[in-house]
């Protein structure tokens, strides 16, 4: 096959997974409204014995509501999960699709696909798609599929249509072993990163929620009723976060051994070098904030999502409008 | 000592509040700023003064698109030049910021270091009276007898506990040494980098030159074309190498027709020949992008490239005034290449040829001559000539520009300014019996910058170093482990355990129950 049916066949690819994710996204949406929509029915009325069999609730999976009769209420819950499933499924394939799409753009290139932003953001969601697949493996986070599939659907858009980059060789300065270390290390750092980032924001919202009991009625005080306590959601997300420091530590360590080999400088203030210079420190202060007495969890959570902020910054405006040796967008 | 009666009713006792003398305030200072709290502001802050730096032309890096932006902002410019936006990395309040994260790293690590060290040497405290209210407890009866049920737990603790027994019946153990060993460890190193990256400013040096195929460098300072040493750098006693450039091969791409790749460039190669110091052996090397070389005492990298003209010239007189490469800087990515033919010594006049090389040339009707590709496939020149002083004043500006303050431009024979169009091997005449140009070939150059790190070792250990702190401080549990046991009147004994953990350990209770099961299956 030729380069150019290769490519043609690795975009393909792509847009397939983007139509199968949007799928499992709404499947995730008819998951998170149908079981809300369960569990509020039980809190609005107290007494499920007096209710009609189509409602009631109770004793869920996650929290542990009290009263209840179980046999509608695991009639809703499993009506909800009915769409959790595919959900899943249809998760699974996406990731998959991604992933063929990344070998056949590689077998185009003839080089790993990880030389401009298109590829990279390519391989960013993979990680992303197939961190939280294997998560649903041991443990159900149905509830989290939203949150993920929500953003890989924006990367993916992004990454197929202004983003879009011919598969090409590369120019010279990309041609080292260490681009494939730098560049793969900080594609798991960087998915990794936005699975903690979409628990950290989880987890201020249902924070929200358990303090002010009121608001329970809107969508974040439904959700509340099925994802995890806050508290959980927080340590599962600072526990995202120390996997991910150390990967962009060594992404910057990385990036100044080849940036020496290549600009004959290990560190050139070059804007890209500065955004991943600003996004380590950030995430080294949340670390910090997190250890410091006096610091609340959300102040330091809040931190680590300006670390996000300032990621997707490096990849979207730094790549695209500040001058750099990093022209490594190829748009 | 006055006191307001508020201060006297919050603290009753005015013996514990003296007042703080100059010493006092500097160990209050000193207190704040070595405060975890203070790091987190000064690291925030740190990330803060970074931005500016990406956002403006910074001016050790691209000087020319800095003075540029300043040019192009007239009232903006000047006070952003002021507040050092334009070189943030070198101002006194990046500096600030830095010096203070410094220096309340050293005053927070090196305590830390001190009572680490006497933790890591002394016994694991006394068991707490009420184990029930810890992190975690267990609590079980084993057949086994007091003494025998101690053996056991020590056993099921293993190798990575440091286990201290206490009057035959209490037992304390802990382990995840590693978690601050590496966490300090992490923190050194980062001033290991510091260091590392100050003693490459002040010892290290760095320059670059442009060398045409088939010309040579020998390593000293007025051979550059700019060198920046460091402050503490004698340039008189650079290492003694030189070298010279035999071919330099480039690749572009050509196959794939997309705006954005067509003539991007794919492989540039340059063949040195090298010699250590005066009298050595010359070494052929190969020298990539990626690919450096390493001379005793400095790394010569592939930078740049481009093209020269190699010309000879003849004045009125018929002598040969000029012969020789003479270098055109690229413009744009198709290698369209500005640059000067000075000719100091021609009769009657001097004389300055300007304008461009193209390797692939094509003249277009609304941008005259272009380059429409970057390999040198239908090169040429398109010059202009003028006559008259080159360095008015002795001062020699830039090779690659004329000054025409002290010439003026020479007609052709319709009266208008000559356009000289010239391809290689063609000869042109100039007007009026000025003389001739010949354009011989076009060579490549290669774009060499040549540096010296004395510390590059230093900083690269140290960041490696701070890695593998960063995961043992991470990635290692912190736990202590305490079990009373107590003999039971029926025989065998009750074993209660109980752990603590430092920061979250959601698997403590587990781990507990499992030592527990161990030794009661
Ligand atoms: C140069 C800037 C600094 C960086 C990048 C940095 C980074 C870090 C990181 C990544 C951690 C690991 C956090 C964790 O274990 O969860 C940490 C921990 C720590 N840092 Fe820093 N740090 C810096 C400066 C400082 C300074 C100046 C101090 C002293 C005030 C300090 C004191 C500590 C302490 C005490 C911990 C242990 C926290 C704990 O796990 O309980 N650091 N630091």
């Amino acid at each position: 096959m030729t380069r150019e049916t290769l490519e043609q066949y690795s975009l393909i690819s792509l847009y397939s997974a983007i139509v199968v994710l949007t799928l499992a996204m709404l499947g995730f949406v008819l998951y998170l409204s149908r079981s809300a929509a369960a569990r509020a029915a039980d809190a609005v009325v107290p007494e499920p014995v007096a209710q009609p069999v189509t409602v009631g609730g109770g004793g869920g999976a996650l929290t542990a509501e009290p009263g209840g009769t179980d046999i509608p209420a695991s009639r809703d819950l499993s009506r909800a999960r009915k769409a959790a499933g595919p959900a899943r499924m249809f998760t699974w394939l996406a990731t998959f699709l991604v992933g063929c799409s990344i070998v056949l753009r590689g077998m185009s290139v003839h080089r790993p696909p990880l030389g401009n932003l298109h590829e990279f953001v390519a391989a960013a969601s993979f990680v992303v798609l197939l961190g939280y697949c294997l998560w649903t493996l041991k443990r159900n986070v149905d509830w989290l599929g939203i949150f993920v599939t929500t953003p890989v659907l924006l990367m993916l858009g992004s990454a197929t249509t202004f983003w879009y980059t011919e598969a090409a060789e590369l120019m010279p300065s990309l041609k080292s072993g260490w681009l494939v270390i730098h560049v793969t290390v900080a594609t798991l750092a960087t998915g990794v990163f936005t699975l903690a980032a979409m628990m950290s924001l989880a987890y201020l919202l249902i924070d929200r929620a358990e303090r002010n009991p009121d608001a329970s009625q809107g969508f974040v005080g439904r959700l509340r009723r099925i994802v995890p306590p806050a508290s959980d959601l927080e340590r599962i997300g600072y526990g995202l976060h120390v996997l991910a420091f150390p990967l962009w530590t060594f992404t910057l360590i990385a990036g100044a051994i080849w940036a020496r080999q290549a600009w004959a400088s290990y560190w050139n203030w070059d804007p890209k070098e500065v955004w991943t210079f600003i996004i380590w420190v950030i995430y080294a202060a949340y670390l910090h904030a997190r250890a410091t007495t006096g610091v609340t969890r959300q102040k330091a959570t809040y931190i680590a999502l300006a670390g996000f902020a300032c990621i997707i910054i490096n990849y979207s405006i730094v790549n695209m409008y500040f001058v750099g040796q990093h022209s490594y967008s190829g748009v | 000592m006055t006191q307001t009666p508020e201060a006297i009713t919050t603290k009753p006792d005015p013996v514990t509040q003296p007042t703080l003398g100059p010493l006092g305030w500097v160990r209050w200072a000193w207190r704040n700023l070595t405060s975890m709290r203070t790091a987190l502001q000064l690291l925030l802050l740190l990330a803060v003064a970074a931005l500016p730096g990406s956002i403006w032309p910074q001016r050790s890096i691209n000087a020319t698109r800095t003075a540029d932006y300043i040019a192009a902002h007239p009232t903006m410019g000047p006070v952003l030049d002021k507040l050092g936006a334009f070189e943030v990395y070198a101002t006194p309040w990046f500096s600030a910021i830095y010096l203070l994260l410094l220096v309340s790293l050293l005053g927070c690590v090196l305590p830390r270091t001190r009572i680490h060290l006497r933790h890591v040497r002394g016994r694991p405290p006394r068991v707490p009276a009420h184990l029930s209210r810890l992190a975690a407890y267990s609590s079980r009866e084993v057949d086994a007898d007091p003494a025998a049920a101690v053996a056991d737990l020590r056993a099921a603790l293993g190798r990575r506990y440091r286990v201290d027994v206490r009057d035959g019946h209490t037992l304390a153990a802990e382990t995840g040494f590693a978690k601050e060993s590496g966490n300090l460890l992490f923190h050194l190193a980062l001033i290991g980098i510091i260091v590392g990256v100050a003693i490459g400013h002040v010892f290290g040096w760095k320059g670059d030159v442009i060398v045409p195929v088939g010309s040579s460098f020998s390593n000293t300072a007025i051979n550059y074309d700019t060198i920046s040493p460091g402050p503490r750098v004698d340039t008189a006693e650079l290492p003694p190498f030189s070298l010279t450039v035999d071919r330099f091969d480039a690749v572009f791409e050509d196959r794939v027709r997309g705006d954005a790749q067509f003539g991007q460039p794919r492989d540039f190669t340059a063949y040195l020949r090298t010699v250590a110091e005066p009298g050595a052996a010359e070494k052929a090397q190969v020298l990539k992008v990626n690919h450096p070389i390493e001379m005793d005492g400095a790394t010569i990298f592939l930078l740049g490239n481009g093209y020269a003209a190699n010309v000879t010239v003849k004045d009125s007189r018929g002598e040969v005034v000029y012969k020789g490469a003479t270098v055109f800087l690229p413009r744009d990515n198709n290698y369209t290449s500005s640059g000067a033919i000075k000719v100091p010594g021609a009769q009657p006049q001097e004389l300055g040829f300007f304008g461009n090389l193209l390797p692939t040339a094509v003249i277009t009707k609304d941008q005259g001559p272009i380059s429409v590709f970057p390999d040198a496939r239908e090169p040429a020149m398109a010059l202009g000539l003028y006559e008259g002083e080159l360095n008015p004043g002795g001062a020699s500006g830039s090779v690659y520009t004329l000054n025409t303050k002290e010439m003026t431009v020479v007609d052709d024979a319709n009266g208008k300014p000559l356009r000289i169009w010239i391809t290689p091997g063609e000869t042109v005449q100039l007007p009026d019996g000025r003389g001739s140009i010949t354009f011989e070939s076009v060579v490549r150059w290669a774009g060499l910058s040549i540096r010296h790190d004395p510390a590059k070792d230093l900083t690269l250990w140290s960041s490696l170093l701070a890695l593998a702190g960063l995961l043992a401080s991470l990635l290692v549990r912190r736990r202590r482990v305490f079990a009373r046991v107590t003999p039971l009147a029926a025989g065998g004994s009750r074993v209660e355990m109980g752990a603590l953990s430092k920061g979250d350990d959601p698997g403590l209770q587990e781990h507990l129950d499992r030592l527990a099961a161990r030794i009661a299956p």
